[in-house]
């Protein structure tokens, strides 16, 4: 039962990260109709920033903002030198430009940082397993993963749907020539959810970075995961990617636990071992299979003009 | 006057370029290298090139007194990949020999390409149970082990230490099969749970880490290479485990992953055939001139593989007096391991897999302050796979 619970959390942590990457690609696809494939690249820019300013400041946190801020400017420079001249484009060009952007940020970290990848330690407070239920120990920093998240999330929910800005982003997903013909700066809209956009995946990124390593390429793989999410969610919905990326994190990771034993009920031992994480990271797919089958347009697909 | 110059330019440009051109087939000895160069484990596939140039410099960069002519070529860790890249270096460059593999599966997809043309292939770290067993080749040789080899040290070691029951964690490939089995055939304890991830993509570990807590094993083992390593030990330390259950380890901890790993290393046991401070006058050598010529980084056992097919490739080339025709007598000569490798003498079964010793290695801070590898025990000697059998070389 503890063991239930436990996988749960885990779901749920590695859903709430999901999403941060997940709702930055749905505001740029949803209201720019802007496929940017290089989203994964400001992941790992995010990581890299907060790795490079906590060695400097020797502050977890303070080295964490600094990396947002960073991430922050750096997507909103890159939206204005490069990805502007794309919108009227169509998406095989886009998705040219921005992978061409992959290969040029991986590059430029591997002669800023070098091959080898960096560590982000944590601080030690961060560090201990806290029992949240009496017999249950769950890691600090993943339950901190998952109050920071749930904090953005709702922090993100308040800025679309209560404040001016927020009604210019949904308008823009519903509409886009209309708001413009409104006389909406909409380029300094875009510019805005575009930065947005990078600063939530370099939240996603740097504090992925104590789990994992900051390395090339890390965003690559992820990446995958945010599109299936948005896709499930609604192209340009907030609220589906975050129901999404927790339907997609709490599968995933339940499939991995227990799948393996129910399989091993029907299968040999050595044959279920091998067959189930196969299967497990099948599972996510087929979720989405299943919804473009019965609900094309996603979950919770943004309000229609 | 002006186009005497020209016609004068023209001639150098041309003379230049004959200049540079590399010796042809016939007089100099071509090695083809397949390695990862690209993505998150380009830094294995560095440190292998770095050794094999190394050996190359200590040979003289002659192989009895031909130049030598290296093409490396990036796998990038996917076996097509792999497979595509051995089939060009054997059909299109005609390479007399071919070294490297990282990866298990990508070796076994390659592996038949190499041995239908009766190219020499010398694995300098993947080692599949299939290699030492059914696949065997005359064309084929190791300068690493058999995956199953380094686990079942480590298992012979867990049974030294009294543990008595294991929760193993590693990646679906072919490699992480065979680790978790080899580890298997030696401990003696119970195996309370077995998980395997996706490979290379998952690097969240936390589903297996709660299981393997609730699970109520009395240690851990796992096989994670690179940079998955990493993210292995941070998790597992970050999860409070570490000061609950005991980790056992084969090529998760080396001195690619130690400066990332930091602290989450240190009392993390792991088994391996080579560490740096073997005590012969090769390895001493070996790790000194390296550190020198390739300031801040440290070689690993990838590297020593790696440098040790060199000086196979260079012993079997001196054998026939420089004649690569003379196949069976260069695989003769092969088969005597005659050279002296890193890791001490060894000598090669039926299967042309080493049959060596297996070292305990630990963690330590050493005189610079650095975390480094130490050799603290032999945990077995003269070991042979448990494949040879299988092998139809006898």
């Amino acid at each position: 039962m503890y063991l239930v619970v436990e996988q749960l959390l885990n779901g749920l942590q590695f859903g709430l990260l999901l999403f941060l990457l997940a709702a930055g690609l749905t505001l740029v696809f949803g209201i720019m109709d802007f496929v940017n494939l290089a989203h994964g690249s400001l992941y790992m820019m995010g990581a890299y920033f907060a790795a490079t300013f906590v060695a400097w400041t020797g502050s977890f946190v303070l080295g964490a903002l600094l990396a947002l801020g960073a991430t922050l400017l750096l997507g909103i420079a890159l939206e204005y030198v490069a990805l502007r001249h794309l919108y009227g484009r169509d998406h095989l060009d886009q998705v040219l430009a921005t992978f061409g952007l992959i290969l040029f940020f991986n590059d430029a970290v591997r002669l800023i940082w070098g091959p080898a990848g960096l560590a982000l330690p944590l601080p030690v407070w961060l560090t201990v397993p806290v029992e949240i239920i009496p017999g249950v120990f769950y890691p600090a920093y993943r339950l901190m993963i998952i109050a920071v998240a749930l904090a953005v999330a709702a922090l993100l929910y308040l800025v679309v749907m209560r404040t001016r800005v927020g009604m210019l982003i949904r308008a823009g997903a519903s509409n886009r020539e209309m708001i413009g013909a409104l006389g909406i700066n909409i380029k300094l809209l875009f510019t805005l959810v575009f930065g947005l956009g990078a600063a939530l995946a370099g939240l996603a990124g740097l504090m992925q970075a104590p789990i994992l390593t900051v390395q090339i390429g890390m965003g690559e793989n992820i990446l995958i995961l945010a599109f299936v999410i948005i896709v499930i969610g609604g192209i340009g919905s907030i609220r589906g990617a975050f129901m999404a990326a927790i339907f997609v994190g709490v599968i995933d990771t339940m499939g991995r636990a227990f799948l393996p034993d129910l399989l091993r009920k029907v299968l040999s031992g050595a044959a279920a071992s091998t067959a189930a994480p196969a299967l497990s990271s099948m599972l996510i797919y087929l979720l989405m299979a299943i919804i473009l089958v019965v609900r094309p347009e996603g979950l919770f697909p943004a309000a229609k003009r | 006057m002006k186009k005497a110059f020209w016609l004068a330019s023209a001639m150098a440009v041309v003379s230049a370029l004959a200049l540079a051109q590399p010796a042809t087939a016939a007089d100099s000895i071509k090695i083809g290298f397949v390695s990862t160069f690209s993505g998150p484990t380009a830094v294995i596939g560095n440190d292998m090139r770095n050794s094999f140039e190394l050996a190359l410099d200590h040979l003289g960069r002659k192989i009895d007194g031909k130049p030598v002519e290296v093409i490396y070529e990036d796998d990038q860790q996917k076996p097509d990949v792999g497979k595509q890249k051995t089939e060009k270096l054997v059909q299109s460059d005609k390479v007399d020999f071919i070294v490297g593999y990282i990866w298990s599966n990508v070796l076994l997809a390659s592996l038949k390409t190499a041995a239908d043309s009766k190219t020499f292939l010398i694995s300098a770290n993947a080692g599949p149970s299939q290699l030492a067993g059914e696949l065997c080749s005359p064309y084929t040789f190791s300068t690493s082990w058999q995956n199953d080899q380094t686990p079942a040290a480590m298992g012979l070691y867990m049974n030294q230490k009294g543990v008595k029951s294991v929760f193993l964690i590693g990646p679906n490939y072919a490699a992480g099969k065979d680790m978790l089995a080899g580890l298997k055939s030696t401990f003696k304890g119970e195996v309370v749970g077995e998980e395997y991830t996706v490979w290379p993509s998952q690097l969240d570990f936390s589903a297996e880490l709660s299981k393997a807590r609730n699970s109520k094993a009395e240690s851990i083992f796992v096989f994670y290479p690179g940079a998955a390593g990493v993210q292995f030990l941070n998790q597992y330390a970050q999860a409070g485990i570490k000061a609950q259950i005991p980790l056992y380890t084969a090529f998760t901890v080396d001195e690619l992953s130690l400066p990332l790993q930091k602290d989450n290393a240190i009392g993390i046991p792991g088994a391996q055939e080579w560490v740096n401070d073997l005590p012969n006058a090769e390895n001493k050598k070996f790790v000194e001139d390296y550190r020198k010529k390739y300031t801040g980084l440290r070689p690993t056992y990838y590297g020593a593989q790696a440098y040790d097919a060199a000086q196979l490739i260079n012993s079997a080339v001196v054998a026939v007096k420089g004649d690569l025709t003379k196949k069976d007598e260069m695989k003769a000569e092969m088969e005597k391991a005659n050279f002296k490798s890193l890791r001490g003498p060894f000598k090669y079964g039926s299967n042309h897999i080493p049959i060596q010793n297996f070292y305990l290695q630990d963690v330590v801070k050493d005189a610079d302050g650095a975390l480094s590898l130490k050799t603290v025990a032999t945990i077995v000697k003269d070991d042979q796979d448990r494949f040879h059998d299988k092998c139809s070389m006898k």
